[in-house]
């Protein structure tokens, strides 16, 4: 029951509470740009998922192991962008390989967030919630949970935020406004109403 | 010195090598083969992606191009595109049936009027939701352009309230027709001259009441055409493009002008 509740409270946290769009503000170019349609939003929705859960992966054993027992820590965002951008490089080459359908879908947008803001804020967020008092493997459990949950957060807050761009495109706006301005007037409130999630992870499971 | 200073860099520098070799190896054991046929043939291809070959998309097509798919379906590519691709494939060359659209309403704003004050979203889909579209003839042209929006050509606009294509620049691909919510716009042969701008099939005096333009199913065409090429179904004439000949007879006879013959 205890394991449960402290899943959905990383779960929940990393969706709605601290969702890294629109509370944490990481991976902002992505959110702007390729939110216009509901495909292109999910599609590059998924590859933000999968990046982040292969890029926690292995990034948070190389801290563990490597970084933090030498005293090394101020290396951590030099060695995590060079592991991720390498990292998604050698996915992108194994799915054209052997999974040509994924490859074809997650394609496009893979090379686009090989050292993304949010991807690498992932990563380093999972290091700041680790504990060395706790075993390696309940935090390496954790902090894959957390980029799960945060690669979805990023899901919600694009869907949602498609849908919003998609009323946008239909409506009048004001010259002066057309286009970039008024995105992030919407974006703006969207994350505004986020906020409103902030206290109740807590709440929930008191 | 050694920890602090040199450690940290042989360890970044090790990384980076270690990671470049890594990439490199997999890339040579990682290498997919594309087809040499499939990109040349793809770059012949004109890339709107409009699936009016029946495949989804050039990339598609190309694939299946390769694969011993016909040459001529690439409508708005047309015999140049047949050509080079039948170049490549090292095939013979098969002449492509070129075509154009048309708008099947003529309802414009001195034909017919609007029955409500529209304030929704602009698009032909969202207005036709409403109680079939603001038009008093709830078979017209919406006239908010989605066919517009389709057109990667820029060959059809909305004119005085309804959509007109302008054949010297349109290819046929036929994507404004997918995206009608009205079924209103054909794609016909190139060759063809003659079409009946109407797809009402009210009754002729409904008809009447709300279009000047409309076509009322008085059957006039039908006995007039000397090669048997129309007939009136459901209160709306249709001519078959296989058997027409252009004469032009029908246009003459329409009462209310619903046939029309295509200016260019």
């Amino acid at each position: 029951m205890e394991f449960a509740k402290n899943m959905m409270v990383i779960l929940l946290t990393a969706i709605l509470a601290e969702n890294f769009i629109l509370s944490k503000f990481l991976g902002i170019c992505p959110f702007l740009g390729v939110s216009k349609k509901l495909d292109s939003a999910i599609g590059m929705s998924a590859a933000v998922i999968f990046v982040m859960v292969i890029a926690t992966a292995v990034t948070f054993p190389i801290y563990v192991f490597l970084l933090a027992p030498y005293d090394l820590a101020y290396l951590e965002t030099l060695v995590f962008i060079l592991v991720i951008a390498a990292l998604v490089q050698l996915v992108e080459m194994i799915l054209k390989k052997f999974m040509p359908a994924l490859h074809r879908a997650l394609g496009v947008y893979l090379p686009l967030i090989t050292t993304n803001c949010a991807v690498l804020g992932v990563t380093m967020l999972d290091i700041d919630n680790w504990d060395p008092a706790v075993s390696f493997g309940t935090s390496f459990g954790n902090a894959l949970l957390y980029s799960i949950g945060a690669g979805l957060g990023f899901m919600l807050a694009m869907v949602l935020f498609s849908g919003v761009r998609s009323r946008l495109d239909s409506e009048k706006t004001p010259k002066c406004f057309q286009g970039m301005p008024i995105t992030l007037i919407a974006a703006a409130i969207v994350s505004v109403a986020f906020m409103g999630f902030g206290g109740v992870v807590d709440g929930l499971f008191k | 010195m050694f920890e602090a200073y040199i450690f940290p860099i042989l360890l970044i520098t090790g990384c980076g090598l270690l990671l470049s070799a890594i990439l490199v190896v997999a890339a040579k054991f990682m290498a997919v083969k594309v087809d040499e046929t499939y990109e040349k043939v793809r770059a012949e291809l004109p890339g709107v992606n409009c699936g009016a070959c029946g495949y989804a998309g050039c990339d598609d097509y190309a694939r299946a191009l390769c694969n011993g798919a016909k040459t001529n379906l690439c409508i708005p590519g047309g015999d140049k595109v047949s050509a080079a691709v039948s170049a490549v494939l090292g095939v013979e060359v098969a002449d492509v049936e070129e075509q154009f659209a048309i708008v099947k309403c003529g309802g414009n704003c001195n034909a017919t009027d609007y029955i409500m004050d529209y304030q929704g979203v602009k698009t032909c889909a969202a207005c036709n939701s409403f109680y079939q579209g603001r038009g008093s003839c709830s078979h017209a042209c919406l006239g908010f352009g989605d066919c517009v929006m389709a057109c990667k050509y820029d060959a059809i606009h909305i004119v005085n309230g309804v959509a007109v294509v302008d054949k010297s620049k349109c290819v046929g691909c036929g994507m404004c027709a997918k995206e009608c919510p009205n079924h209103l716009i054909d794609v016909i042969p190139a060759t063809s001259k003659v079409y009946v701008s109407c797809s009402s099939h009210d009754k002729g005096a409904q008809t009447r009441k709300v279009c000047k333009d409309g076509c009322i199913g008085c059957k006039k065409c039908e006995r007039s055409c000397p090669s048997g090429a129309i007939t009136v179904t459901d209160n709306l004439a249709h001519i078959d493009p296989k058997v027409c000949t252009n004469c032009g007879v029908c246009a003459g006879e329409c009462p209310t002008g619903a046939i029309k013959v295509y200016q260019i």
